[in-house]
């Protein structure tokens, strides 16, 4: 059992929850997941590693409430416990030893991208993150990323920092040169554009790919992603992978096979849930 | 000439008390083997309920006179965990289940699975003297008999205590192999730490084989049963991830591997990565790990009206009969070669066709169609004839020019085998595998690194429980040995006559 030891919302739909969980905390790196299971007769679903306490054995999951399994995540309080947590998962990011980073996080992804950008400024690299949501309520982790670098706030509204999209601050990085690697973290399209975006300027970018998974450790396949139209496993052989080879398409496919069935599930509980209060 | 039949109609207890004769050979050879209660077939197509009941303590006490006790009993030979087949039969004969039970125990750890999975027809059933003329004994449906009235009468074992030796032993993997060395080392008075990567232990008693086959509450009893007796099982814990196999060393006397072959294999034929097309591996784990069967279970499924399985080993079976429960109207199994060469268990064959699952033979699967969605449309085919034996002896199967076809399918499960699993033997450097992943070990089962030693699929490659199982009684025994410190001197000598 992993107790809850603080939990704070971080943006209408996205939780921090700081859990127990001392062997993980001690051995996992930057770029490295878990496969958490609720409780009894919940699903296994993979999540980020934001960040760790050694000291404290805690680790700290930044959970996006999207179907019913998120939303049960969510609803957990301080003092509730999580039954199963697995990993480290995955491997660690490679990481840069010198130069300049661009971070790039769109949503819960940036909770995603900061253990990255973090162990990155610890190693003396330069780095520049670039984040995004809606609008100002939607943007997480910046006092965070702040910590690590330059941080450029972009929201779809203009409500706060720069008006539009992550791909055009990304873009003016770009122009201005000087960029040894990306790492785009966020919602399947944002990263597809992000690497299609740098592409033409020959820049390395990194993603981190959400896909499906039961395990987490190659036994069910069910996260392969085509990777240089070669099949991978995103849960052993990622999740990072180069974000040029990736076929997002393919990837955004595969993530809507259990769409109907979470939505009824999601509207089944949400129904529940209605009552109970 | 004293009537025999009135001995039908006595109980377990009756028996017992009675004190019976033992019945004469002659009259041993007329009794027919008692045919095993099952769920009615178009019934049981639609649920997970278990398809075999039992037999009742009727069925199983005549059919234990079928037995004729052979001075020289092949039975046990055939056996790869070596039971004393003859004496829990006559146990059970003469009424005393519990002693039966105690004896099948003795040698058996999981006898609730064997007495289920066993492809009893050609191990211990196939060399039973009462083959040569008729039907052999049904040794594994008395096994399920015995071992099924120990899990209902619990309160009535004692539980050993063996001294402890203050010896600690890691067994890496709660599967077949893992668990039967747990119980084995316990009984010896090891202290026995199980590591599992799921949240749950069994693995593929509970991730893989279907409820219908082996309901996962009676897994759960023996895996109790070893808590019970002072196994510890972790969960969660990946080795090669969580802890690696080096760390364990030093904080364990001894290792055993036994983690399985973790990796599905793939057809590599274009438009696999579709939606609707499964691993066998997460078909069955999602199913039955995570219990997707069960539609208040959080883990979702697809249910597939048309589905091809693709292979014809028992993961097929098992496949394509689990599809069929699930609300599929036409579940095919598409195997390249002939029913002749099917590695499915024929009682899993004959299940899977009452249950109204169709079989294409010579059929091998070159493309998975899709449609504009990217749903899963159809798996283009073409059709096989058997040339010339290959390596395994079996004929090989090929391809007929211009017999191309689409069979129209909304799901595919492959189910043509697994390979290993690198994430704990990439992280032991000093753990010496073969080309395929495999690890290599000694006459001994003892891997390259001192202490530990290894069985199961990730020795084997895909087998079965049983063989799992028998490797790892012996693995146990090895152990012990080791612990003792009576295995090191033989090794030595082992090792300086390979050397010369």
């Amino acid at each position: 059992m992993h107790p809850i030891v603080s939990k704070s919302q971080l943006s209408p739909n996205v939780t921090r929850l700081v859990v127990e969980a001392p062997r993980i905390a001690e051995i996992r790196q930057p770029g490295q997941f878990v496969i958490v299971r609720r409780g009894p007769g919940a699903e296994r679903i993979p999540l980020t590693i934001a960040d760790v306490d050694r000291a404290a054995g805690t680790i700290t999951l930044v959970i996006q409430a999207m179907g019913k399994s998120t939303h049960e995540l969510t609803a957990l309080q301080v003092g509730d416990a999580i039954t199963d947590i697995a990993g480290p998962l995955g491997n660690p990011t490679e990481l840069l030893d010198s130069g300049h980073a661009v971070c790039v996080g769109g949503g819960v992804g940036t909770a995603v991208v900061y253990p990255i950008a973090q162990a990155l400024a610890a190693r003396g690299v330069k780095v520049t993150s670039v984040i995004g949501g809606r609008s100002k309520e939607w943007v997480i982790y910046e006092d965070e990323l702040r910590a690590a670098g330059d941080v450029v706030v972009c929201t779809d509204d203009g409500s706060y920092g720069r008006h539009g999209f992550v791909t055009e601050a990304l873009k003016d990085l770009c122009e201005a040169g000087g960029i040894d690697e990306v790492f785009a973290v966020g919602p399947v399209p944002m990263m597809r554009a992000c690497s299609e975006l740098t592409r033409p300027y020959g820049v390395k970018t990194t993603v981190s790919l959400n896909a499906i998974m039961v395990d987490g450790t190659g036994m069910c396949g069910g996260c392969r992603v085509a990777i240089d139209a070669k099949t991978q496993y995103a849960c052993v052989d990622g999740p990072e992978f180069d974000g040029h080879k990736v076929d997002f398409r393919q990837l955004a496919d595969r993530l809507t096979t259990y769409r109907e069935f979470e939505q009824a599930a999601l509207e089944r509980w949400q129904a529940a849930h209605a009552e109970a209060h | 000439m004293s009537d025999f039949s009135d001995r039908t109609d006595l109980t377990l207890a009756d028996r017992l008390a009675a004190h019976l004769e033992p019945l004469p050979k002659k009259e041993r050879m007329r009794i027919d083997r008692g045919s095993m209660p099952e769920q009615e077939a178009l019934a049981r197509a639609h649920n997970f309920a278990e398809v075999n009941l039992g037999y009742s303590e009727q069925l199983a006490i005549i059919e234990a006179d079928r037995c004729l006790q052979c001075p020289k009993p092949y039975c046990i030979e055939g056996c790869p965990v070596a039971v004393n087949i003859p004496n829990f039969i006559r146990l059970l004969g003469e009424g005393n289940v519990k002693a039966a039970a105690d004896s099948l125990l003795g040698d058996n750890a999981l006898p609730c699975v064997t007495g289920r999975v066993c492809p009893q027809e050609t191990q211990c059933e196939q060399v039973c003297l009462r083959a040569k003329t008729g039907k052999p004994v049904a040794i594994g449906y008395l096994e399920r008999f015995v071992a099924d009235w120990a899990i209902d009468h619990r309160d009535v074992f004692e539980a050993a205590h063996p001294a402890p030796t203050g010896k600690k032993v890691a067994i890496v993997g709660s599967g077949p192999a893992g668990l039967t060395a747990a119980g084995e080392l316990t009984k010896r008075g090891h202290s026995v730490t199980i590591f599992e990567a799921f949240h749950a232990a069994g693995g593929v008693l509970i991730y893989g084989i279907p409820e219908f086959r082996l309901p996962k509450d009676i897994v759960q009893k023996e895996v109790d049963r070893l808590v019970a007796d002072g196994v510890e099982i972790r969960p969660n814990s990946i080795i090669g991830k969580t802890y690696t196999l080096p760390e364990l060393r030093e904080q364990f006397d001894a290792i055993f591997v036994a983690v399985g072959a973790g990796l599905p294999v793939f057809m590599n034929v274009p438009g696999e990565n579709f939606k609707g097309v499964y691993s066998a591996n997460e078909y069955l784990t999602r199913v039955n790990l995570m219990g997707a069967y069960n539609p208040d279970s959080d883990t979702p499924i697809l249910h597939g009206k048309r589905v091809a399985v693709v292979g014809g080993g028992n993961v097929a079976m098992d496949s394509v009969r689990t599809a069929r429960r699930l609300g599929a109207a036409e579940s095919v199994c598409v195997y390249r070669r002939s029913r002749d060469e099917l590695p499915a268990r024929r009682e899993e064959v004959h299940h899977a066709e009452q249950e109204g699952v169709r079989f294409e033979f010579l059929t091998a699967p070159v493309e998975v169609l899709a449609d504009d969605k990217g749903w899963v449309s159809g798996l283009k085919c073409v059709r096989m004839e058997l040339g010339e034996p290959d390596a395994s002896g079996r004929r090989r199967p090929v391809e007929i020019p211009g017999s191309g076809f689409v069979f129209e399918c909304d799901m595919v499960v492959v189910a043509i085998g697994t390979r290993s699993n690198p994430l704990l033997t990439s992280t032991s450097p000093d753990l010496r595998v073969n080309k395929w992943g495999y690890i290599e070990i000694d006459d001994n089962l003892q891997t390259s690194m001192d202490g530990v030693f290894a069985g199961g699929d990730i020795v084997r490659g895909a087998a079965t429980v049983i063989l799992a199982m028998g490797d790892g009684k012996k693995a146990a025994s090895n152990i012990d040995a080791y612990l003792r410190g009576e295995f090191g001197a033989a090794r030595t000598e082992m090792a300086v006559a390979v050397s010369e």
